[in-house]
C-alpha cells in the first residue's frame, strides 16, 4: 500500500468526503490561508474554493454554536481548531448543544458536527498551548472521541466522523503530522470504539493514546530484545471505548500500563483502569501502572518540559517494574514528538 | 401562520394568553407540571408580531422564554402541553420540558437553556439556509440579559461580516431575573445601536405594540430575505409575573408595584383590543368569544397530556446516541 503523512491522510480524508458530500464544509480560523492548518486544508481551499473552506472570526463560542445551527439544518460542518486549547472557548455548543442535541430535542436528528482539534505540544508551547482534552470531552454521552495514532486512522476516523451523525471531537497531536504509513487510497471509514491491537505480547498490556501509542511500540520494541513481550493497544477513541480489546488482553496479560498525554485524575488512564477493575477483578498480577502528565500546568523551559511528558523510556520502566524485570539500559530517547519546531 | 390583520394579531395573542395563563394555574396547583416555566404573560406582541411576519418555512430559535414564540411560529399545541407534563408524545419525548420545546413542521428549530446560545445557532441555521440558496430566514428571540453574553456579540459580528440571514430579536422586559437592565449595562447605551456598531440596520419599537412590531418584523426579514444581511429588532416589553414559574411577584422587592401596574395597563392585548374598537365595535365580545374557544382548545390539549404514558423507562437511553451500541455497556 501506498505511504502518506499524518497529515496528508487527513487532508485526503477531507477532499475525497467533500467531492462525495455537498454538504461538508471546513470552517476555523486561518483554514483558507497559505499554511492551511498544517498543510490539511490547503487542498480542500484549492479544489472547493472558499464558499466550502470558511476563515472564521475569532469568536470560538459564537461558531461553534454556528456549526450546531448549520448541522440542525443539514449541513455538515468541519471545525478546525489550530490549540485545542481555545475550545474551553467553545464548550458551551459542543457539550451543551451539540452533544445533548439529539437526546433533548426527543431523537429526531442529531448534529453532526465534526471537530478537528490540534494539540500543540512541544516546542515551549506551555500551559495554554500544549493541552489534550480528550479526557474532557470524552466524560459527556452524546460526542464520539478520537485519538488517531497513524495516518491510517487520521484518514478513516475523519471519514467516519463525516459520515455519522453523531458530533465528534479528533484529536491529533501535531507532533504526529509528519509521520508516514500506509494509508487505503479509497475512502474507508474505520469504525469508533474498535482499538487496534499494534503489538502483540503476552507478558504486559500497555493501552495507548494517540502519540503515545508511538512510544509504547518503542518501548515494546526495546523490552523485544529482552525477552518481554509487550502488548499494546492503540485504543483509537476514548468514546465509544473499546473495553473488550482491553479486557481480552490483560485477561493473557495480567498486567496493565496505561499510557495517556493527560493527567490522571478522571481521565481516560483512570477509566482504562476502572473498566479493568470492574470487568476483571481478579486478573492483576500487579497494581495497575498509569503513565501520565504530573500534577501541574505544561512547563516551557526545555529541561522541564521534557520531564513533563511521559515517553518511551518511562514506559519500558514501568513495564519492567511491573515484570521484576531488573534494569535495561535506555539509550537517550527522543520523544516521538520532539521533531517539532518553531517558530510556532 | 397568524392572519396578519390586526384582528389576527390580537386573536393569537389571546390564545397565547390563555394558553399561559391556564398552564400556570395548573403548575400552581397541581404540581404535574415538573420542569422549570418561564411564561411570557404581558409580551405576547412580541412573539406574535414577529413571527406573523415570517413564512412557516423560516426559522425560530429562542432562548428559556419560549412558550409564545413556539405558538406564535405555529407549534403544536398539544405536543407541547404533552412535553410540560413529561409524557412521551410531548414535542421533545419528555427528554426536553419547557426550555427545549422543538417543532421543525411549524419552523421552530428549538429553544435553549443557556443564555444566548440559541442566538449563535440561529445564525448558523441561517448561514445553511443561505448556503443552499434559498430564500428562507432564520429568527432567534433572546431577552436583554443575553446581550450582555459574548456569543452575542460574536453571533452579530458573523452574521453582519458574511451577510448571513438572520433577525436579532431582542426581547427586552428589563430584568435579568431580579436584577435590572441599568445594574448590567452602562447607562446612555441601547442594545439596538450595538448592532449598528456591526454594521447592520436596526430598530427599537414599542415591543407591546403588535402592529408597530409586525411591520418592523416584516421589513426586517424582508431585508435578510432580500440577501442584504441580518438585522436586529429590540423590543421593549415587560414580564408580569416571576422569571421563573407560574407566581406575581410584587412585594419581593426589586422593582415597584406601581411599575408593574403601569406595564399591565399597556397590556398589548388591551391595547390591541382597544385599537380595534372603532372599526369591529364588539370587538369585546369577540374576544370573549374567542377565550372560551381557546379554553376549551387548551383544556383538551391538557386533558390529553395528562392521558398520555410516560416514556417508558426501558428506554431512558434512547436518543443520547444515533445507534444504541455506542452508549458503554453497565454505564446507564
Amino acid at each position: 500500500m501506498r505511504e502518506l503523512r499524518y497529515c496528508e491522510a487527513i487532508s485526503e480524508a477531507i477532499v475525497q468526503c467533500m467531492a462525495e458530500d455537498p454538504s461538508i464544509f471546513v470552517a476555523g480560523e486561518g483554514v483558507d490561508d497559505p499554511v492551511g492548518t498544517h498543510g490539511t486544508t490547503k487542498e480542500a481551499t484549492r479544489l472547493f474554493g472558499r464558499s466550502r473552506v470558511l476563515d472564521l472570526p475569532n469568536s470560538e463560542n459564537a461558531c461553534a454554536g454556528v456549526a450546531v445551527g448549520a448541522a440542525a439544518q443539514g449541513m455538515r460542518p468541519l471545525v478546525v481548531y489550530t490549540r485545542q486549547d481555545f475550545m474551553f472557548l467553545a464548550m458551551d455548543a459542543v457539550v451543551n448543544l451539540a452533544a445533548k442535541w439529539r437526546y433533548m430535542y426527543g431523537n429526531k436528528g442529531g448534529v453532526p458536527v465534526v471537530t478537528r482539534a490540534v494539540v500543540g505540544r512541544g516546542w515551549g508551547q506551555g500551559a495554554t498551548h500544549s493541552q489534550s482534552l480528550h479526557s474532557v470531552f470524552g466524560h459527556f454521552p452524546g460526542l464520539y472521541v478520537a485519538t488517531p495514532a497513524s495516518p491510517a486512522d487520521a484518514k478513516g476516523l475523519l471519514v467516519q466522523a463525516l459520515r455519522l451523525d453523531t458530533p465528534t471531537v479528533l484529536v491529533e497531536n501535531r507532533g504526529l503530522y509528519q509521520l508516514t504509513g500506509p494509508v487505503p487510497e479509497e475512502a474507508v471509514p474505520i469504525p469508533f470504539g474498535r482499538g487496534r491491537i499494534a503489538r502483540h505480547g503476552s507478558d504486559v498490556t500497555v493501552v495507548a493514546a494517540s502519540l503515545m501509542v508511538h512510544e509504547a511500540e518503542r518501548a515494546a520494541d526495546l523490552l523485544a530484545g529482552q525477552g518481554i513481550g509487550v502488548e499494546v493497544i492503540d485504543i483509537r477513541s476514548i468514546r465509544p471505548l473499546d473495553e473488550t480489546i482491553v479486557c481480552e488482553s490483560v485477561a493473557r496479560t495480567g498486567r496493565l500500563v496505561v499510557a495517556d498525554t493527560s493527567w490522571a485524575r478522571y481521565g481516560f488512564s483512570a477509566e482504562v483502569a476502572a473498566v479493568v477493575a470492574e470487568n476483571l477483578p481478579g486478573a492483576l498480577r500487579k497494581p495497575v501502572r498509569r503513565l501520565t502528565l504530573p500534577d501541574c500546568p505544561a512547563p516551557v523551559s526545555m529541561p522541564l518540559e521534557q520531564a513533563f511528558h511521559p515517553n518511551a523510556g518511562r514506559i519500558v520502566e514501568a513495564c519492567l517494574d511491573l515484570l521484576d524485570g531488573g534494569e535495561v539500559e535506555l539509550s537517550a530517547f527522543d520523544d516521538v514528538a520532539s521533531g517539532v519546531v518553531g517558530p510556532y | 401562520m397568524t392572519s396578519t390583520t390586526h384582528r389576527g394579531l390580537l386573536r393569537e395573542m389571546v390564545r397565547i394568553r390563555c394558553v399561559e395563563e391556564m398552564l400556570a394555574d395548573l403548575y400552581r396547583d397541581e404540581r404535574e407540571i415538573r420542569t422549570p416555566t418561564h411564561f411570557s404573560i404581558g409580551q405576547e406582541a412580541t412573539a406574535v408580531g414577529v413571527c406573523s411576519a415570517t413564512r412557516k418555512d423560516d426559522l425560530v430559535y429562542t432562548g428559556h422564554r419560549c412558550h409564545a414564540p413556539y405558538l406564535a411560529k405555529g407549534g403544536d399545541l398539544k405536543r407541547m402541553v404533552s412535553e410540560l407534563y413529561g409524557k412521551q408524545d410531548g414535542c421533545a419525548g419528555g427528554r426536553g420540558g419547557s426550555m427545549h420545546l422543538v417543532d421543525l413542521a411549524a419552523g421552530f428549530g428549538g429553544a435553549t437553556a443557556i443564555l444566548a446560545e440559541g442566538i449563535s445557532v440561529a445564525v448558523g441555521a441561517a448561514w445553511a439556509l443561505a448556503m443552499r440558496s434559498t430564500s428562507r430566514v432564520a429568527l432567534t428571540f433572546f431577552g436583554d440579559g443575553a446581550a450582555e453574553e459574548g456569543t452575542f456579540h460574536e453571533s452579530l459580528n458573523l452574521a453582519a461580516v458574511r451577510k448571513i440571514p438572520v433577525v436579532f430579536v431582542c426581547e427586552n422586559n428589563n430584568y435579568s431575573i431580579h436584577s435590572p437592565l441599568a445594574a448590567r449595562q452602562p447607562a446612555g447605551t441601547t442594545i439596538w445601536q450595538r448592532a449598528q456598531g456591526y454594521g447592520m440596520p436596526a430598530e427599537y419599537v414599542d415591543g407591546n405594540d403588535v402592529l408597530a412590531v409586525h411591520r418592523a418584523a416584516a421589513a426586517a426579514v424582508e431585508w435578510c430575505r432580500a440577501g442584504n444581511g441580518p438585522y436586529l429588532l429590540e423590543l421593549r416589553t415587560y414580564r408580569w409575573r416571576e422569571h421563573v414559574g407560574p407566581n406575581w411577584d410584587r412585594g419581593i422587592g426589586y422593582r415597584t408595584e406601581a411599575e408593574v401596574d403601569s406595564w399591565i395597563d399597556r397590556c398589548p392585548i388591551r391595547r390591541a383590543t382597544a385599537a380595534l374598537r372603532a372599526e369591529e365595535p364588539a370587538v369585546d365580545e369577540l374576544v370573549d368569544t374567542w377565550r372560551a374557544e381557546f379554553d376549551a382548545e387548551i383544556g383538551a390539549a391538557v386533558a390529553h397530556a395528562k392521558a398520555s404514558p410516560f416514556p417508558p423507562v426501558e428506554d431512558l437511553l434512547d436518543g443520547a446516541y444515533e445507534d444504541a451500541l455506542s452508549s458503554q455497556p453497565g454505564r446507564r
